[in-house]
């Protein structure tokens, strides 16, 4: 396990999304609502890029003719088949048991701590007023 | 996804051929310099007049992007499936498909019901296709698109293309205005079979009022779509029932996105009330699910899943493993991916046969 800086803390607005590669590999940012997560973006059903996907809530119902929209922005869409992620823990809506999308952990860590290491910088300047999203992969 | 190393992985996997791919028009102008003035005026001034109530819009709203897959949009705004090269990189390029089969479903004059107006949208869509896709990309194929309620017509430019082999199959509605067993469809079939040209039949469109499923309109969506199913399985029943293949023996069909799973059972069904009923029709000489094994092939996407896997096996096994042809679908939204779309293992003969030669022998495909 490595820690990589990927974004300033800022950039990433409550609701947004932002696609980042980690060692070759396609990681999706989130702002769920102030806070940050993050998920493989590659789709546990056939492979999608799932990260760009849209996000949104779920539509529940009690029963024929009434429903309810809850946990709005919680949930990305896989742009292919419409399969729903919790993002916040990257379990499957329809399937939680057996299909889960890979979940990293973000920290937000402020840039006077990031430059005292260790971290994996890659070719991103870390300067120390601002805060930086981490990711441990 | 990582498309770098798909497409490193791609030229190691089998190549594929995919019996199911939907171009679309950049914008409704595209298809002008292949009408005549007389027909661009028309579509100008009064529009399209589908066999359904609501022309320009689907009558089954749909959950996302209109049915598509998302990341099939071009980014400047057009249509899924209008742009080559997206097509190429995001699909024909990292999924090594060899041969794409086009099924252009928008615009053909399938589902117009000026038929003066079908059959030039016919003409011009044919051209379109090989015009923006078959010239420029090699590796596609294209589909003679006819309406079928113009039977002559519709004869006439499969006798018009059939000499040229970029065009290796006729795409007809299977929603028509009657069951197409029936004889005003004829002289489509009878060209079919003299220009080797398999019937490729893609459930889509609604057949002039008559309601999609046979227990009437659906309401939702998700309840429209299984009518993909039980559509052509009245289509299988009509070409059998109506003695099409006593009269055209040679005549193939493909059905696309139908499924394959209920073929079984519905030619036990079919068998058992053939030997009790046959007087009906002496003009079927043998047990319809002869008739079946013979005339009939599927493509396989949506592949379906049973809860055992393993009985899909059995299924295809009933069915026939040289009557499947594997199929993505692209650019739409239930899009199966060759790498995951079978939830079983398959053998390096099923996979070559399923995947490739299946329809390579079929189509005719070098």
């Amino acid at each position: 396990m490595s820690r990589h800086v990927v974004a300033k803390a800022d950039e990433l607005e409550p609701g947004a999304s932002k696609l980042v590669t980690v060692n070759g590999r396609e990681i999706g940012l989130f702002n769920v609502k102030g806070e940050y997560y993050a998920l493989a973006n590659r789709c546990p059903h056939q492979g999608g890029p799932m990260c760009k996907g849209k996000v949104g809530g779920l539509v529940l119902s009690d029963g024929p003719g009434e429903y309810r929209v809850v946990r709005p922005g919680e949930f990305v869409k896989c742009p292919w088949h419409g399969w729903e992620f919790d993002i916040r823990t990257g379990q499957s809506w329809c399937d939680p048991k057996s299909t889960k999308v890979r979940a990293f952990e973000v920290t937000v860590t402020p840039g006077e701590e990031l430059v005292k290491g260790p971290y994996v910088a890659e070719t991103f300047p870390v300067s120390v007023e601002e805060n930086y999203l981490v990711v441990e992969i | 996804m990582n498309v770098p190393v798909r497409e490193a992985k791609a030229a190691k996997r089998l190549a594929i051929v995919d019996c199911d791919i939907h171009p679309a028009f950049r914008k409704p102008a595209d298809l002008y310099p292949f009408l005549s003035e007389r027909w661009r005026e028309h579509l100008t001034t009064f529009g399209e007049h589908w066999r359904q109530g609501l022309s320009g819009q689907l009558a089954y709203p749909r959950m996302q992007a209109s049915g598509m897959r998302i990341d099939a949009l071009p980014e400047d705004g057009t249509p899924a499936g209008s742009d080559l090269e997206l097509m190429r990189r995001q699909h024909l390029d990292p999924n090594g498909v060899e041969c794409g089969m086009l099924v252009s479903l928008s615009r053909g004059g399938m589902e117009e019901r000026n038929l003066d107006f079908a059959c030039a949208l016919s003409r011009a869509v044919n051209d379109w296709q090989l015009e923006a896709w078959i010239m420029k990309e090699p590796r596609l194929r294209a589909g003679i698109v006819v309406p079928q309620e113009e039977a002559a017509f519709a004869a006439s430019e499969i006798e018009r293309r059939a000499g040229d082999p970029r065009f290796v199959q006729v795409i007809m509605s299977p929603r028509a205005s009657d069951p197409i067993g029936h004889r005003r469809y004829w002289p489509i079939y009878q060209a079919a079979e003299r220009a080797n040209r398999p019937i490729g039949l893609h459930s889509a469109g609604y057949s002039g009022g008559h309601p999609s499923t046979g227990a009437g309109w659906p309401t939702y969506y998700i309840e429209e779509h299984y009518s993909f199913m039980t559509s052509l399985q009245d289509v299988m029943t009509t070409l059998v029932f109506e003695g099409v293949f006593e009269r055209f023996p040679k005549l193939k069909v493909v059905l696309i996105e139908g499924g394959f799973t209920w073929v079984p059972s519905h030619c036990w069904r079919m068998d058992k009330h053939w030997e009790r009923m046959r007087k009906e029709v002496p003009h079927l000489k043998r047990p319809p699910s002869e008739y079946v094994r013979e005339h009939f092939w599927y493509t396989t996407q949506p592949v379906e899943e049973p809860e055992k896997p393993e009985h899909l096996a059995d299924l295809i096994g009933w069915i026939g493993w040289d009557r499947l042809l594997f199929s993505t679908d692209y650019p739409h939204w239930d899009f199966d991916d060759p790498r995951f779309a079978f939830k079983i293992a398959l053998d390096e003969q099923q996979k070559a046969k399923v995947f490739r030669d299946n329809a390579k022998s079929l189509y005719g495909l070098k």
